[in-house]
This record gives C-alpha cells, structure tokens and sequence, in this order.
C-alpha cells in the first residue's frame, strides 16, 4: 500500500533506491548528496537490505567499483555531487560504453572555484556528453519516482545504460517534503529481477572494457550514440507503465499553461516549481506565458520540444551553468540548435541564472517574462546574460 | 570468419563491444605494426635465451634446433631482443629489405 511520508529528499532516495533491492552501493560522501549514502549505509546496517555497502577511498573508486559490481551482474547504485563527479570522470564515459546499467543520484552543485558547495548545473553539464541517460528531478516525490523507474529504463534489454538522476543540491536533496512511497509489493510488480545481458562468471567467458583500435572505433562511437538515441522509445514505454500502475505522469517535457502562450520559460530541476507559480503570478495580470519544465536531459528530446514550443514567440531558456566562451549557456545552446532549423522558431532569450546556490525567485521568472516579451519587440544583442549580476 | 578481424558496420558490434569467443586476440597479428624484422645470424647465437626474457610480447620460441627465433605473426619490431643480445646475433633490417 502507497504511505505518505514527510522526510527528508535525500534520505527518501535512499529509501527508494532500497526499495530497488539493490544488490551493491560504493559511494564517497560530498556535500550536498551526502545524506543519500549515508541513509543508505544505515539502511543495510540495520538488515532492512541485503546489500554490499563498499566504503571506498575516492568517488574514482566508487564508480569503478560500481562498474566491477554491475560487470558481475549485481544491481548498482551510487551518488555524488560536484568534484565527485569530476573526479569519477574517467570510469563515466567507460561504464556507458561497457553498457553497464549503473544508476546514480547525482546532488547537483557548483564545481570550484571559487569553492563552494551550494547548488547550480555546472557539475552534470560537464559530463553530459559521455553517454549517460540524464533526468531531471523538480520535487522529491519526482526523484523517489524516477529513482524506481531508473533501474527498469537502465536494465531494459534495448537500452543497457547507466542513468543518472538529477536532484538540486539543498534545494531537494535538505528539503523535508511529503512523498507518496509506493510498498516493496508494488516496486516488485513494477520492477523485474534484473537479467544481465552478459557478467563476468568462469564458467561463462566474456570480456569486457575491450580495446578499440581506429578500424572499430567510429563504428563502436556510432553503436553507442544508437543506444542512448535509442533509449527514448523504452523511456517513454516505462513511463507509461508507471503512470498505469502509480498515477503519476511523467514526460520529457513538461507542460504548465503553454496553451496559446507567446511567451514560453523553460527550466528544470527545483527552479520548475517556483517557475510554475510565477506563471500563475503573470496569469493573474494578464501576461500570456507558460512553461515547460525539461525532464529529459539526454537523450535530448527535440521532437518534443519542437512540438513544445509551436505557437510561441519568444522561448527564454534558463541555464545553471556557465559555458565559459560558448555561444550560449549549455542548455540555451542545446534548445538554440535543436530548433534551428524549424521555420517557425520562436525567438530564444538565454538566462544564466541561480548559480553557486543564488536563490531564483519568483519574481526573478516575472522579471525575466518581461524581459522576454520586450524581447519580441527588441531583440537582445547578446546571446546569453549572467542574469542579476552585479555591476553593469 | 577466419579473415574478418573486426564487424563490418556498427549494427554488428556487440553491447558494450563485449567478446564472448576466448582467445580470440591471437588471430589479430601485430605483426602487421612492425617497421623493422629481426634477423638471426645462427653462428653467432649460443643459445642463451636472453631475447626470450627481454621479448615484451612473448612471441619469441624455441625451434628444433634449440634457436630463439620471434613469431613474425606477432613481432611488433621494437629491437629489444637485438639491443640485449650478448652476442650481436639479431640485426633489426627494415621491412621490405632483404
């Protein structure tokens, strides 16, 4: 039976991650997703999950233990923030090629420097190009949800990725917020026993992490872009089956009174819900915007968006990171190039905004209509802002 | 699929480029990679084996006679055999010379 609990976020994805029945965690603690192993450890100290909780000495190790571990066909969980992530850097882009389907909570926070430990998107956009399944997470119910639709997408036999799930570093991961926790009945009935495709055993013999040389290189590059392109058609399958069973919808991008909009904002991650009620506040005076909230980060869904954005006039995209020298904020430039093409585009604003922890308001979305809608009027000279810095 | 040393086109890779048939490595022959060969000067070698220990690939053997002589199939060409030799029975003679 589905409880209602008010906890923690980081502990309830824990909690969901243990509801997966995974068979091994290797994590390192660092601030702000700290609180997601440790509930964890706790977890398995107590005999409620039979599971391997590995202490290693550095996020590498982490995530090349989870590599070894899911290699031998165990179900793996880790997470990390940050420099973490920067320091789990060289196994990423191996544990995706090896196809292995390790699922990671990642607290997102600003990477150094200057040093600091509050959140922005500078963490995952560095490594979004490795191969990763990318979600977006605006409320805790949404990452206990994806973490159990996670290991059903990432274990699914036409997908074997791994796949991280984005959570807000504070803004979710501190947050004490009721969530619907489904019980281990309902997440068996949803989530099979995972079947390797292939683990490391004696007396079954496979290598893997292979080498490559140029003749097979390009070819193995294009195999692996298939899979993660590919991965959609499962995502949006699963999707479905959990809105079936549990009620709760999910999409690669969300939606929030677009109808008819001229002017569309789009976000992700814990700006989505303040974003939401800035709508509401322009509704009120009479101010024709929407939103779209942006769930799946990788694979990028374009068709959708292309759909999302029809009718609109001018689309100003919110980013959380700066992509130092670039065109346009990684995000900004994705949307920038994924709509280039279509006739009908709408004219994109890009908004470098809530970096290293800096609160985003609602009256910030207000102001950024605003700015959007003179926009149409005028358009900006420059591609990207750094929005609300100070000095002219 | 004696000659075929890797899949033709993407769609016939393996997930995750994973090789189910062991021992397969010893069909490709990095012997192709080599830009000199070793040649033995047989009056000069005693026998004592000191290219077998030094040789990195492990391609260097034994023949009838008891000759240390390298698997041209996998011999990459680096001369070390030839620098360790007490003797100066191996010569490195650029490929496509006689």
């Amino acid at each position: 039976m589905t409880k209602r609990v008010g906890m923690e976020i980081a502990f309830a994805a824990a909690e969901a991650a243990a509801l997966c029945r995974i068979d091994v965690i290797a994590a390192y603690p660092i601030t702000p997703n700290t609180h997601i192993p440790e509930h964890l450890s706790d977890i398995v100290a107590d005999g409620r999950l039979d599971a391997e909780f590995i202490c290693v000495e550095s996020e590498h190790s982490a995530l090349s233990a989870c590599c070894g571990a899911s290699g031998v066909g165990a179900r793996v969980f880790t997470a990390t923030s940050s420099q973490g992530l920067m320091f789990m850097g060289e196994v990423i882009p191996i544990v995706s090629a090896m196809r292995l389907p390790v699922v990671m909570a990642i607290g997102n926070r600003a990477l150094s420097g200057p040093i600091n430990i509050w959140n922005d998107h500078s963490d995952i956009m560095w490594q979004r190009d490795e191969g990763w399944i990318s979600l977006f997470a605006s409320n805790g119910q949404e990452v206990v949800d994806m973490i159990i639709q996670s290991f059903k997408i990432a274990e699914h036999r036409d997908v074997m990725l791994p796949l991280n799930i984005n959570l807000d570093g504070f803004q979710l991961t501190h947050v004490v917020e009721p969530m619907l926790f489904p019980d281990q009945g309902e997440v068996d009935r949803f989530l099979p026993e995972y079947k390797p495709y292939a683990a490391l055993h004696p007396d079954h013999v496979v290598s893997m992490g292979t080498l490559g040389l140029p003749e097979i290189f390009t070819e193995a590059m294009k195999a692996k872009d298939m899979a993660l392109i590919n991965s959609k058609k499962v995502i949006l399958k699963i999707w479905k089956e959990w809105e079936e069973q549990f009620g709760r919808k999910y999409e690669p991008i969300e939606a929030y009174k677009t109808e008819g909009s001229r002017i569309l904002l789009l976000t992700m991650g814990s700006m989505d819900e303040t974003a939401e009620a800035a709508i509401d506040e322009l509704h009120k005076r009479k101010i024709s915007a929407g939103l779209l909230k942006l769930k799946l980060w990788r694979p990028f869904p374009s068709e959708e968006l292309r759909k999302a954005v029809k009718g609109a006039k001018v689309l100003a995209v919110m980013d959380r990171a700066v992509s130092f020298g670039g065109a346009s904020g990684p995000v900004g430039a994705e949307i920038r190039s994924a709509l280039y093409d279509e006739p009908d585009r709408p004219l994109i604003i890009n908004e470098i905004i809530g970096l290293g922890g800096r609160d985003v308001t609602l009256e910030d979305f207000i102001q950024i209509a605003e700015k959007a809608a003179m926009a149409e009027k005028k358009k900006p000279k420059e591609a990207y802002e750094i929005y609300g810095v100070r000095g002219s | 699929m004696a000659d075929k040393k890797w899949p033709e086109t993407w769609q016939e890779i393996n997930p995750g480029c994973m090789v189910f048939r062991p021992g397969n490595a010893r069909e490709y022959h990095t012997g192709s990679w080599r830009a000199k060969r070793p040649v033995y000067d047989f009056s000069k070698c005693i026998k004592c084996g000191i290219c077998y220990i030094f040789c990195p690939e492990g391609c260097i053997s034994q023949d009838a006679d008891g000759y240390f002589v390298a698997d041209l199939d996998y011999c990459k060409g680096c001369g070390i055999c030839a620098h360790e030799c007490w003797t100066g029975a191996i010569t490195m003679v650029e490929e496509g010379k006689p």
